[in-house]
């Protein structure tokens, strides 16, 4: 038994395309216990949905889990069956997609679709199902739930699909939620009310939420641990205290001088990270941010960097925070000599 | 509901009104008549034919008349089958063509359907490939060509069918197989390509995220969604199978309606022309109403107006 709920260890997973390998997880390992809250941050093709969809068993094709180890409550991901997962999926684990324009299926009622859950992962039958349907509309704060569970999806508003998503999650009450962008596709008003009731419902049934998101708003405000990820790879890892008031990759501070303060002077322009993302394909041989790091060093283009730790929970890939270890070394180095 | 209803049997009616006007003036601008022959006839007898039928008055008159016999369900008597009428001809002729050809539309939705959706699952491998191999021919080769692939492997080599007439179901094995060939072939890429599109869809991730069975995937959340294209197509195309086809018809010596049809064209069957392509018109404006009402079952988010 861990001390955590979800512990990834050593995480790669490639996704075999025709025009070769591209590891979209390298060397990943997240931990989180239980209710508590985890961010992940980074730009598009980083690898944040990928690590949370691997934990659920949904790896797309022609992706491949390579090597590590993925704990979840008492499971050995790695180890289950497809039979085995399906009864995890849904009920001990469920996601919250991005769009939900399109998540939810346009032929079957929101009742029919809150109750297959039910149904699936429960012994209740049509009209206990039925009964939880109604009580779960009711806990995501849509209103006249015996008259929405007999509407189709079309009938209902991008914020009330949402709740709806939400509520097709928590049927069986889930020890983790993974939220995938789960505001991106609503507009600022409806993002926080579906950012708040997540919250109000973490509190109420105590479970735990990995967010995966591009908005670090979002997950200062709710998250306790927050992962940043560029390039299939954790580069900064640590408490969300530790991330805003002392970032040590120089990823993690570009990410938050981009973002718009209230303090900033009248047209003063944000700092944006200059480059484009990484071709994965062909990823660079050292750190992958190395061509677009503006404090990037010769050996930051040769080798990957190793991890610094700072404390319990924090830690980083770069060199430059090596660079105390490096004197070190060459100081003993010295020493030794003379 | 009703309203639509309502509206469509309206439409209905004008559309069959202009159907049947074209079809009349179209047929009379065709050269020749109903009573011309290789032997020659005496121009008294022909004309004496004429005034029976009521040819010799004018063709506004003519048509006057027919419109009016046909609203009160008098269609006439064919000019060529002597003592019988054209109404008598369609009731002996179509059930025969109608349980052939419901057959092989059965069959085609039986074979299209599951074939589509095992070449979209299996994309890019073996079975997909064979299956598009497959459908490209069914809907390449023209039915007179698998009739007599049909006729000269199964009936004179193999000796295992029968190769004329309706009276056994040994005799339906070959018409069904070249009626249903192309609408199955037609149906099978019609599912695959609906099937792939489905299958990128977010609410199948959703489903998979819930946790449902593979099976039930498929079959509860892909395929009512995949299924709407092989609706629209397959109401029309039933319309057109079950009156009969003429090629099939004829090579295996159907007493269907299909020959009916052609053969009153070219023996100039003036009455017989009107009653078969009103009658074809009628079915296929009923399947198509029956195909948006079963649209509307099918997919809540269609609107009838």
């Amino acid at each position: 038994m861990s001390e955590y709920l979800v512990d990834i260890k050593n995480e790669r997973l490639s996704f075999f395309t025709p025009a070769g390998e591209v590891k979209a997880l390298n060397d990943v390992s997240i931990s989180l216990k239980e209710g508590e809250v985890l961010g992940i941050v980074g730009e598009s093709g980083s690898g944040k949905s990928v690590t949370a969809y691997s934990l659920m068993g949904l790896t797309a094709h022609p992706g491949k889990l390579i090597s590590g180890s993925l704990y979840f409550n008492g499971h050995q991901i790695e180890q289950m069956s497809d039979k085995e997962m399906r009864k995890i999926r849904g009920n001990e684990v469920s996601i919250i997609f991005q769009d939900p324009m399109t998540s939810l299926n346009p032929v079957y009622t929101i009742g029919n679709q809150i109750m297959e859950a039910v149904l699936l992962h429960t012994d209740k039958n049509k009209a206990q199902a039925k009964e939880r349907a109604k009580e779960l509309l009711e806990l995501v704060g849509i209103n006249e739930p015996e008259k929405r569970l007999k509407q189709y999806p079309h009938e209902l508003s991008g914020g009330m699909r949402q709740r709806v998503m939400i509520a097709i999650a928590l049927a069986c009450e889930p020890k983790l939620l993974i939220a995938d962008e789960p505001t991106t596709a609503l507009d600022v008003t409806i993002q926080a009310q579906i950012l708040e009731l997540m919250m109000e419902l973490k509190d109420k049934l105590g479970m735990a939420i990995i967010m995966i998101t591009h908005d670090l708003g979002v997950v200062a405000s709710m998250c306790e641990r927050i992962a940043v990820m560029y390039a299939g790879k954790i580069v900064e890892y640590g408490m969300t205290e530790d991330i805003f008031y002392e970032p040590k990759h120089q990823y993690t501070k570009g990410l938050i001088r981009s973002i718009p303060r209230l303090d900033t002077k009248e047209h003063e322009r944000l700092v944006p990270i200059e480059g484009t993302p990484v071709d994965m394909l062909n990823p660079p041989k050292g750190c992958p941010f190395a061509p677009r790091c503006d404090a990037c060093m010769k050996i930051c283009l040769r080798e990957m960097p190793p991890v610094t730790n700072f404390g319990e929970v924090h830690y980083t890939q770069c060199w430059l925070n090596q660079k105390e270890e490096f004197e070190n070394a060459s100081c003993e180095k010295g020493a030794a000599n003379e | 509901m009703l309203k639509y209803v309502a509206k469509r049997i309206l439409l209905a009616i004008v559309t069959i009104w202009a159907v049947a006007t074209l079809t009349f003036f179209l047929m009379n601008m065709v050269p020749g008549g109903p009573f011309l022959s290789e032997k020659a006839i005496s121009p008294q007898a022909t004309a004496a034919l004429e005034a029976k039928y009521g040819l010799d008055k004018p063709l506004i008159q003519r048509y006057f008349t027919y419109m009016t016999d046909a609203l009160h369900g008098d269609f006439g008597d064919s000019l060529k089958q002597r003592g019988r009428t054209v109404m008598s001809i369609i009731k002996m002729k179509f059930p025969v063509s109608a349980r052939v050809g419901g057959i092989s539309v059965l069959v085609a939705l039986c074979l299209g359907i599951p074939l589509g959706c095992m070449a979209a699952l299996k994309r890019g491998k073996f079975l997909d490939s064979l299956i598009s191999v497959i459908s490209t021919c069914g809907i390449a080769v023209p039915s007179f060509v698998i009739c007599t692939l049909l006729l000269y492997v199964l009936g004179v080599n193999l000796r295992l069918l029968p190769t004329m007439g309706l009276t056994s179901w040994k005799h339906y094995i070959m018409p069904v197989i070249a009626l249903s060939f192309y609408p199955t072939a037609y149906i099978m890429r019609l599912m695959r390509s609906s099937m792939l599109d489905v299958l990128g869809q977010d609410y199948m991730r959703t489903a998979k995220a819930k946790g449902v069975a593979g099976f039930w995937i498929l079959f509860k959340h892909a395929m009512r969604n995949a299924i709407l294209p092989v609706v629209t197509y397959v109401g029309p195309m039933l319309a057109y199978t079950v009156t009969g086809s003429f090629v099939v018809e004829k090579i295996f010596v159907i007493p269907g309606l299909g020959g009916e049809f052609i053969g009153a064209i070219g023996g100039r069957d003036y009455t017989l022309i009107m009653g078969t392509t009103i009658f074809l018109a009628t079915l296929i404006i009923i399947m198509n109403v029956v195909v948006d009402l079963v649209y509307k079952l099918v997919d809540p988010r269609i609107k009838l107006k």
